[in-house]
């Protein structure tokens, strides 16, 4: 078990990882999250189930390098095996026949957006994606969308591919088209995540988005993922993570995730000078 | 001096428990108290009046018999000792350490009535240890395997407990612990100082020996379900505790540098914080430190602060000194390194900085009203009294409410408006067929002892359920 079988540099500092744990797999439901540790003296953390193959009993893990822990795990190889792996963590999004959605992946944002997506395909919506990064070669999963969404259209910041601008800006485009949605997932950056709501809550199109606060144990110990919605604190971990995002205090979250960026910076640096690397990996 | 037994025998005074000074113990994360030598430890026991009556047993949740471990300290037999202990409780080491046992087994002790208890607990931790260090007896023989398999949710100490009891009655027992380490909150929880995580994974160990399976990573409710677990298992045990963490609901509360007890105590001990150069978990440099509660957990999160480098550390607490929950040891070991009280204060804001870093933490001043229902009395704010403590961190340690997970994912398993799972408090059976519940997840947050004690009785009538099925005809109110 945890054994990864496959491995995929997607793009610069995103990896795809296919990882063994056949009763996970077959209980995640889109919207979930596993926590992670790599090593002995290694931090928990989360990560979004991106996929589910049951055939071979996997899960799929997409992420970015953003610190230690998650370059440690991108120095994993096929056939290493990932230390802890807990999961199905968090509420399962809410997937009905809505109609027509739109579905929103800021980087790689769109990994979590991904099984959303496909699972409100499943389900009978109509189903438009937009997708979008700082530039063609760190966007993901272009063609994994394009092969059931109705609809997929791309950002890049540095108009390096598709349109040229924000998500946010394609997001205007298809309003002003005189488009219309039922409901909208948006999951990326905490600064994507907002803009969006800025977006459809003017347009009135209920939006939902996906949190990633600090945590500890993923399972409502900690307390450390507590966000504010509507006014009331909400753990991340058990109560979301995916929140009205409507009502969610994203100035808060924002200042939160600040809370160890100098441990966090000092110990990825150390990491990629060679520093700090796990004594053994088998 | 006590005279006792109505004879005008000299009993020596209770033997003090050898401690590191306070000026060197909190620069580490090591043990505070030293535990006694064999000689002291003789001594001690010596002290015991082997009453015919013994009234200690009827303090102790797990029904101990002391006198008999007691006795066999005298005789110098400490690993026999230790077994003593060991045929009703599978943890005596922690409990040696953690147990309030001066509310507990010590307050009905004869010789307190004129003098000083005798040290049942500082006894108890000093068999656990002398068997750990240097025993060999092995372990109880398992009885012939009944053919029937109970699954036990959660390894804190009512898991271990009922899976220890199982696995002496013949039965094959599995532990699902969410986290990465089993011990629960006597791994996440209690600090190194207090419990040295080797002596918990030391009695965990003998659990596995025993042949008890432990898996962990394992988040039941989430992975599989209660239902689940039924359909593998003929018995399913539920010990998840009383982990959720609960807020002042304050501003300012969400503000970096607020922690849940919980969040700072997993972060020091499960992840090893404490230990920067290692450890990838990371937890903040903070200077001054206010926290809020007044009981173990405030005590240990003080303590805890003071340990990764502190200046200043606080308790804030509503109420006065003798209302403080916290066992007398821990209040002692605080004040002996220097955390200063705030008693009669509470909270009503916390203060931040441009960049949302906490700066301060607003206070009332209380005085005690009337008792409440609690029979306390109860704190009244004294108006405008407000005063601001200049602190950078704030921890809250004001309890804990059951996890939601179990209950959440098991529909027919009926809960309270507290989120307590409704267990009959003699069996720790539940209203749903075949699933027991014990610890703080039934009562709401208590003691390490209680919890082992329900673990205990659960485990008792699963084996009685096991061999005779009967049809459920009792009923729990609710």
């Amino acid at each position: 078990m945890n054994e990864i079988i496959a491995r995929k540099q997607l793009g610069p500092d995103v990896v795809r990882l296919d990882v063994v744990h056949p009763k996970l797999a077959r209980k995640a439901r889109p919207g979930q999250f596993v926590i992670l540790r790599i090593s002995e003296d290694g931090e928990r953390f989360p990560l979004t189930i991106a996929d589910t193959d049951l055939p071979q009993g996997s899960i799929t893990l997409i992420f970015q390098v953003v610190g230690k822990s998650t370059a440690l795990l991108a120095e994993l190889a096929e056939g290493d095996t990932i230390l802890n792996l807990v999961g199905p963590l968090g509420r399962a999004t809410e997937i009905e026949r809505y109609g027509r959605v739109l579905c929103v992946g800021g980087g790689v944002g769109a990994a979590p957006l991904y099984p959303i997506a496909k699972a409100l395909k499943g389900a009978g919506n109509e189903v438009t994606a937009v997708i979008g990064a700082r530039s063609r070669a760190l966007l993901i999963l272009e063609d994994e969308f394009r092969a059931f969404a109705d609809e997929v259209r791309v950002a890049t910041d540095d108009g390096t591919y598709g349109r040229h601008g924000f998500v946010t800006d394609v997001i205007a485009d298809l309003l002003s088209e005189g488009r219309t949605f039922a409901k909208c997932w948006a999951i990326g950056p905490v600064p994507m995540m907002r803009a969006v709501c800025d977006v459809t809550r003017e347009a009135g199109l209920p939006t939902m988005v996906s949190l990633n606060p600090i945590m500890v144990d993923g399972t409502g110990m900690c307390g450390g993922c507590r966000v504010v919605v509507g006014g009331k604190v909400r753990f991340a971990c058990v109560d979301g993570p995916e929140f009205d995002g409507h009502e969610v205090d994203f100035d808060s979250l924002a200042r939160r995730l600040t809370a160890y960026r100098d441990k966090e910076r000092r110990d990825y640096d150390g990491c990629r000078l060679g520093l700090n690397r796990p004594h053994t990996k088998d | 001096m006590t005279a006792a037994n109505g004879k005008n025998k000299t009993r020596p005074p209770r033997v003090p428990m050898p401690e590191r000074p306070a000026s060197e113990r909190v620069r580490d994360f090591d043990e505070v108290p030293l535990g006694y030598t064999a000689d002291q430890a003789r001594v001690e026991a010596g002290r015991c009046l082997l009453c015919k009556k013994p009234q200690c047993i009827t303090g102790c949740p797990v029904g101990i018999d002391i006198p008999g471990f007691v006795k066999l300290i005298v005789e110098g037999k400490f690993e026999e000792a230790a077994d003593r202990i060991l045929l009703v409780n599978a943890l005596p080491a922690v409990c040696g350490r953690v147990c309030p046992q001066e509310t507990q087994c010590e307050i009905k002790c004869v010789l307190g009535k004129k003098g000083k208890p005798v040290a049942i607990g500082n006894l108890e931790r000093f068999v656990a240890d002398w068997k750990r260090e240097h025993g060999g007896s092995p372990p109880p023989p398992v009885p012939e395997p009944s053919g029937k398999r109970i699954a036990i949710v959660g390894s804190g100490p009512a898991g271990l407990t009922c899976a220890g009891e199982l696995i002496g009655s013949g039965h094959a027992v599995t532990v699902f612990e969410a986290l990465h380490k089993t011990g629960g909150v006597l791994v996440y929880g209690i600090p190194e100082f207090r419990l040295p995580k080797r002596i918990v994974q030391d009695e965990v160990n003998r659990l596995a020996a025993r042949g008890v399976e432990i898996v962990t990573d394992a988040v039941i409710g989430k992975l599989d379900t209660v239902d689940e677990l039924l359909d593998e298992y003929d018995a399913v045990f539920i010990g998840v505790g009383a982990g959720a963490p609960m807020f002042l609901n304050i501003p300012g509360e969400n503000l970096v540098g607020v922690y849940s007890a919980n969040e700072y105590l997993t972060r020091t001990n499960l992840m090893r914080a404490y230990d920067r150069e290692h450890a990838d978990t990371p937890i903040m440099r903070s200077q001054r430190v206010a926290v809020v509660g007044g009981g173990n957990v405030a005590m240990d999160s003080a303590r805890t602060a003071l340990r990764l480098g502190a200046e200043v550390v606080y308790i804030v607490y509503r109420r006065s000194r003798v209302e403080m929950p916290a066992r007398a040891a821990e209040i002692h070991h605080a004040e002996q390194e220097g955390i200063r009280f705030n008693l009669l204060t509470n909270p009503t804001r916390i203060l931040g900085n441009d960049a949302h870093w906490v700066v301060g933490m607003e206070c009332l001043r209380m005085e005690l009203g009337e008792p409440d229902e609690s029979g306390r009395r109860r704190p009244v704010p004294i108006a405008g009294s407000e005063f601001v403590i200049d602190v950078d961190t704030a921890i809250i340690a004001i309890g804990n409410r059951p996890n939601p997970i179990v209950p959440q994912t098991t529909p027919d398993l009926r809960t309270t408006a507290w989120g307590t799972i409704v267990a009959d408090e003699a069996t720790g059976r539940t209203m749903k067929e075949r699933v027991w519940a014990g610890g703080d997840i039934v009562t709401g947050a208590a003691t390490v002892i209680s919890a082992m004690g329900a673990g205990q009785a659960a485990a008792r009538n699963i084996d009685a359920y096991l061999r005779s099925p009967e049809p459920r005809e009792w009923k729990v109110d609710s």
